[in-house]
């Protein structure tokens, strides 16, 4: 049997970019600990929308964890309390009856709030954009064996392309440095063959990019590991490090 | 030379000689605690290597390229510190630490090296420029710094000011130790975890050795 619950929900609503923003508390009833927390959310608009508020706005897409769209701050941690779950995956059995949830949006200055909880994560798809094309050979798929990848190098590259984009690096990182997010994606091309004939330029631009973007500096504390949905790891971060220093010493421009 | 450029202003560049002059300042305090331990063998023999030690001419160099070190470590650690707080101009009402990330010493890394910072100009002043006293030894004139040393641990407000340092010291590099790997991309399945306990010894070993000595000091007078 479902147990139900009553939570106490303290969420920030903004207008919009140039509103100051504000926290509003909502008392829900009847909350299935079945139900995910964007379930919970949904629940409150319909709560909202009857009568006559406006509903709380947050992104959502594919609520299978993949995606990436979901974001926020959930007492204090990104997506939550429960380690690797992203926010539609996280479900009210992990909350007790009357406790009360702070929601808030990702915090950076290159995540800029446009309404509630969503915010203008384009600046990551700015950064992937930088970081150009990968040589293939195009016309009939070549052989498996055609190209050779050691088991270890096609896992880690796996394990770093396992990143959905969604900014819980930058939103726990005390610097607000996307240092995670451009590491994974420097990473899962850098460890394979077809990702060497760019490798140079794409460590150098995306950093740039990254830096243009107002993302802040790394200093190693790993609490980007720690509340990554993905579970990817520093290791990614010490490779960019690698990788760029190698791009800059070896460019001739 | 613009790519030299790029490196040194980017955010990877900037943490990386960060990383490189805390590595030669980490490399310094252990020299440096090696050569206070002559106060545990006695007056003479402090004297003699702190003597031997500045009468060298290759001091000025050695000196320049320390002071060097310094100022590049503490002018990266404010543009850095100033553009972190600048990636988040609205900081979160809610926010705890994951408790697997951030720990006291990382989380603390700006303060302990602001403590640092002052304690470094105190401890120029108190010990380098501090009262000038004169001895023999084997028949050469040299500074008494022993006695300076001896004379200013004498007062125990000072025993806990430089104990307190220390701690921050121990602090700061416990953290430091590790980091600079990580940002010069030396992260390893087998090595990190040895990286990271050695990290964390060298830190407890700098602060008891220096704040073992002021102690000792303080029951001298």
């Amino acid at each position: 049997m479902s147990k139900e619950i009553t939570v106490h929900l303290k969420i920030w609503r903004q207008k919009n970019r140039q509103d100051s923003g504000r926290f509003e508390e909502y008392t829900l009833n009847g909350v299935s600990q079945d139900q995910s927390f964007l379930e919970m959310l949904d629940q409150l608009n319909v709560k909202l929308v009857r009568d006559g508020k406006e509903p709380v706005a947050f992104d959502s897409d594919c609520r299978e964890g993949i995606c990436g769209s979901c974001s926020c701050m959930i007492n204090g941690q990104a997506h939550g309390p429960e380690k690797e779950t992203t926010t539609c995956q996280l479900h009210m059995r992990s909350f007790n009856d009357n406790d009360t949830i702070v929601i808030e949006p990702w915090r950076a200055r290159a995540f800029p709030v446009i309404k509630d909880l969503v915010v203008d994560r384009s600046s990551f798809d700015k950064v992937i954009a930088s970081g150009g094309f990968v040589s293939v050979n195009t016309g009939n798929a070549p052989d498996a064996s055609a190209v050779l990848v050691s088991k270890e190098n096609a896992d880690k590259a796996m394990d770093a392309a396992a990143c959905i984009g969604c900014g819980a690096c930058v939103a726990s990182c005390p610097n607000a440095s996307a240092m995670l997010f451009v590491s994974a994606k420097i990473s899962h091309l850098a460890l394979l063959p077809q990702g060497q004939v760019e490798a140079q330029k794409r460590a150098n631009s995306m950093v740039k990019t990254m830096d243009e973007m107002g993302f802040g500096n790394c200093t190693n504390h790993a609490e980007c590991e720690a509340s990554c949905p993905k579970g990817i790891d520093l290791s990614n971060i010490a490779r960019m490090n690698r990788e760029y220093f190698k791009a800059k010493i070896a460019s001739e421009e | 030379m613009i790519a030299t450029h790029n490196y040194f202003t980017s955010s990877i560049g900037k943490k990386q000689i960060m990383a490189l002059t805390g590595f030669g300042l980490i490399g310094f305090v252990l020299t440096h605690l090696a050569g206070n331990f002559f106060i545990l063998v006695g007056p003479d023999a402090f004297n003699y290597y702190a003597y031997k030690l500045t009468s060298n001419p290759l001091i000025y160099v050695a000196e320049a390229v320390l002071a060097g070190m310094f100022i590049g470590h503490i002018v990266l650690a404010v543009l850095l510190k100033l553009q972190n707080m600048g990636a988040r101009p609205q900081s979160y009402f809610t926010k705890v630490r994951t408790g697997r990330g951030e720990t006291i010493a990382s989380g603390t890394m700006p303060y302990t090296g602001l403590i640092l910072m002052i304690f470094l100009i105190l401890h120029l002043l108190n010990f380098k420029f501090g009262t000038e006293y004169y001895t023999v030894v084997d028949g050469v004139k040299m500074r008494d710094l022993y006695k300076t040393v001896i004379e200013y641990f004498a007062n125990p407000l000072y025993v806990a000011w430089y104990v307190f340092a220390m701690l921050c010291l121990g602090l700061h590099t416990s953290h430091g130790f590790q980091s600079m790997f990580q940002t010069w991309g030396l992260n390893h399945k087998k090595y990190t975890p040895a990286i990271q306990t050695l990290s964390s010894a060298y830190g407890i070993f700098v602060a008891l050795g220096f704040s073992g000595l002021a102690i000792y000091c303080y029951f001298q007078n």
